[in-house]
């Protein structure tokens, strides 16, 4: 039986991704933008996803042997000598909220030994709890080292009675032993989708959003399905002239390729049109092919 | 015109000159047989101190892993970018040891050089319990070990497949196959020296040979029989042998991060897994010389043989490693080339150094004739040479974690810490326990082999 099923099914087991138009005649495809300009810092998203996905808090010492099992972290980056010089170190930080970018030919999928993360038709990669068996193979060939594990039997301590009430029923409570990430809030989407379903039709836009982008404060995370054109997500990558099956943007072309002369001379080169483009993915020249797109942060140089 | 002829004379007379032998060939065949079932018997003192120390560190490593086991992977101080730590380095550093087993036991066999013959058998033994070792690692490093059959390709209920693309799954496929006929290979080739002992053994012992040599008795169509499956098994395990660390390297080699993603890994590692089991059958040779008075059958010829061919091994995997350092240098892949700055430069440098100095420097003592033929120095040669060799493992796996892709992992600085170290002695205390316990119950010297070698240098002397 499970002979039958290798064999028929064989030419799924290696399907090529990304491919031009992969999305075209699927209803979905999940993609983020995030903008770096109005980040500040200010950990609510990392919060709203504890709170969603029952992440436990590992406390002080797990912490800082950096066992912690934030999903989405935000990162502190400090141009060169900045941080000895500022007063609060914090001060003129640049944020970076990363999580899983739920790339499209993800590094993580390839190694997984028992197929316990893989590809699903609407463009995530999920993970599998009841199939990891803990090789951490995923995580170790990770560019965005994103994935987390679970070092101990985490619920036990982490939601001492009566606090385990307050975990979420959606989402399962991991136990020790496996890799879990980001889902971009895999039991939301699952919701609408079904809600969707029985009202015969597609999830509309802004019917679901992740919890980090909920608690944004400022909106900087912006949660859509980049098969429907008219989303937002959508609208903003075409917007910054991001290709999903490209490994270089437009953006990212202006470092490189010096405008033609006939182009400079008819004043429509390339390159201006690239100065204005704030959009990238984050190693884009690794051809992962990620699902979310970061905005620059303008700095104040440049105003 | 004559002094030319006289001068060609010479060097031929020098060519034939009497060379120091690999064996007494006037060693009579009942002498071969006492002393070597002696070693069942009777060693020196010695071997009860190395077994016991091997005992207590195996009991070490139990410990750590219960502990382990019990509270979750945590404890080893793992975490977020040094997911592997010390355990895959580990795994790595006993594969590598059992190749050069099949090396001795299969290669040379069929390249009939016959001054392996009193020596392949133990070597054949590393092979098999190096691998069980290395089997034990991958089960101490998966999170959920009660469930590592999952990797195995095998029909089922819940029709499920392991992920043909990931190279664990062959690593699994490759380690099973070649443990598999590593121990059919080396319980094969003893037969005939099981029967020996039959023959001279009583009581319950006599029992156990009597079921282990399935009635043999040495008639001529036994041998027959038995000459063309030893050449067939030996045949079949030189692919396995080079596949299997080819396909470790490829764990690597598939992956995407700097430092690992490298074409030259397989024959690398093949390179490193040679060199490290001739090392090691270097210091298990002086051990087994010492422990079971093997000196008449051990030869120091024999030792200085195994020296050339470990020297000639570590300047292949010199050569590798130079090339691997080139190419990475003169390539465009900058993370490749942060990786290897890093290795060189940052807080790992000591042991970079090290594993540089004692695995292309110090094998140069092999090439001197009066430190190759002095045991007490190749013992400490031969342990240094495969400290190198563990820590090139170490030196593979652990700075790629620490200066990956990502730049938020970069500040981070990751030692082992003793729960890792106690599990990574405990495997040491674990093959010496197996391996003392198999010279002891099975006869470590080939004595048919040995008395074949006699037989056919009587021959030749005639």
């Amino acid at each position: 039986m499970s002979l039958d099923n290798l064999i028929s099914n064989w030419s799924k087991l290696r399907v090529r991704r990304p491919q031009v138009d992969q999305y075209k005649d699927s209803p979905y495809k999940w993609a983020m933008v995030i903008d770096l300009d109005s980040c500040t810092g200010c950990n609510a998203c990392t919060t709203a996803c504890y709170a969603e996905n029952n992440l436990p808090v590992v406390g002080k010492k797990r912490f800082l042997e950096g066992q912690a099992m934030h999903w989405l972290r935000i990162e502190r980056y400090w141009g060169e000598g900045e941080e000895s010089t500022q007063e609060f170190p914090e001060q003129g930080a640049a944020f970076l909220p990363m999580m899983c970018q739920q790339c499209e030919s993800a590094p993580c999928e390839i190694v997984c030994p028992v197929g316990a993360t893989h590809h699903t038709p609407d463009g995530l990669n999920s993970q599998v709890y009841n199939r990891c068996i803990g090789s951490r193979y995923c995580s170790a060939n990770c560019p965005y080292k994103v994935r987390y594990f679970n070092w101990y039997n985490y619920p036990e301590s982490a939601w001492p009675s009566p606090l385990e009430l307050q975990l979420s029923p959606d989402v399962t409570v991991r136990s020790k032993g496996v890799m879990e990430k980001c889902t971009f809030c895999v039991q939301r989407l699952t919701e609408a989708k079904s809600k969707a379903r029985t009202e015969k039709r597609n999830v509309q836009d802004g019917e679901v959003v992740t919890a980090c982008a909920q608690a944004c404060p400022t909106s900087a995370i912006h949660f859509g399905n980049i098969a429907d054109s008219s989303s937002t997500v959508a609208k903003m990558w075409k917007a910054q002239q991001v290709e999903l099956s490209a490994d270089k943007q437009k953006k990212d072309m202006k470092h490189e390729k010096m405008p033609a002369a006939s182009e400079v001379a008819s004043g429509v080169g390339a390159s201006v049109e690239a100065e204005k483009l704030r959009g990238y993915r984050v190693f884009e020249e690794l051809r992962t092919y990620p699902s979310v797109v970061y905005l620059e942060r303008i700095r104040s140089g440049e105003v | 015109m004559s002094t030319v002829v006289e001068e060609l004379d010479s060097i031929g007379e020098r060519r034939f000159e009497p060379k120091a032998k690999d064996i007494n060939e006037d060693i009579a065949w009942a002498k071969i047989n006492t002393d070597v079932l002696r070693s069942l018997e009777r060693p020196r003192p010695i071997f009860w101190v190395i077994f016991l120390s091997a005992v207590a560190l195996f009991g070490v490593g139990v410990a750590c892993e219960i502990y382990q086991y019990k509270t979750g992977l945590g404890v080893a101080e793992l975490r977020n970018p040094h997911v592997w730590g010390l355990y895959i380095s580990t795994f790595i550093f006993w594969i590598g040891m059992s190749h050069s087993g099949t090396l001795l036991s299969a290669i040379l066999h069929i390249m009939h050089a016959d001054w392996r013959k009193p020596i392949y058998r133990f070597a054949e033994a590393m092979t098999t319990f190096s691998l069980m070792t290395a089997g034990l690692f991958v089960l101490v490093h998966l999170g959920r070990v009660w469930q590592f059959y999952y990797v195995v390709a095998y029909p089922n209920e819940r029709w499920t497949w392991p992920n043909f693309s990931s190279p664990l799954v062959w690593d699994a496929t490759a380690i099973g196959s070649y443990l598999t006929t590593s121990v059919i290979f080396l319980y094969f080739g003893m037969i005939p020296d099981l029967a020996i002992c039959r023959d001279s053994a009583t009581g319950f012992r006599r029992t156990f040979y009597r079921l282990l040599s399935v009635g043999w008795q040495g008639t001529d169509r036994q041998w027959s029989n038995f000459r063309i499956t030893y050449l067939t098994i030996a045949c079949l395990l030189i692919p396995l042998a080079v596949s299997v660390h080819s396909i470790v390297a490829t764990d690597f080699a598939v992956s995407q991060q700097p430092g690992w993603h490298t074409t030259s890994f397989p024959p690398y590692f093949v390179a490193g897994a040679l060199y490290s089991g001739c090392a090691a059958i270097i210091t298990l040779f002086i051990i087994l010389r010492h422990t079971f008075r093997f000196e008449e059958y051990m030869t120091i010829p024999i030792l200085e043989k195994l020296c050339k061919l470990t020297f000639a091994i570590s300047m292949v995997w010199t050569y590798l490693n130079l090339i691997e350092y080139a190419s990475t240098w003169y390539g465009t892949d900058v993370y490749a080339k942060q990786a290897l700055i890093y290795r060189a430069t940052g807080i790992y440098r000591y042991w970079w150094w090290a594993m540089n100095f004692l695995g292309s420097v110090v094998p140069f003592a092999l090439a001197f004739k009066a430190l190759r033929t002095h045991v007490p120095t190749m013992m400490v040669v031969s342990l240094l040479l495969n400290l190198g060799m563990w820590i090139e493992r170490f030196m593979i796996v652990t700075p790629t974690f620490a200066h990956g892709y990502y730049p938020w992992t970069w500040s981070d600085v990751w030692w082992p810490n003793w729960i890792q170290i106690g599990i990574v002695a405990g495997s040491f205390g674990w093959f010496t326990l197996l391996f003392m316990l198999f010279c002891k119950i099975f006869p470590s010297v080939s004595m048919y082999e040995v008395k074949e070698m006699v037989y056919h240098r009587i021959r030749a002397r005639k």
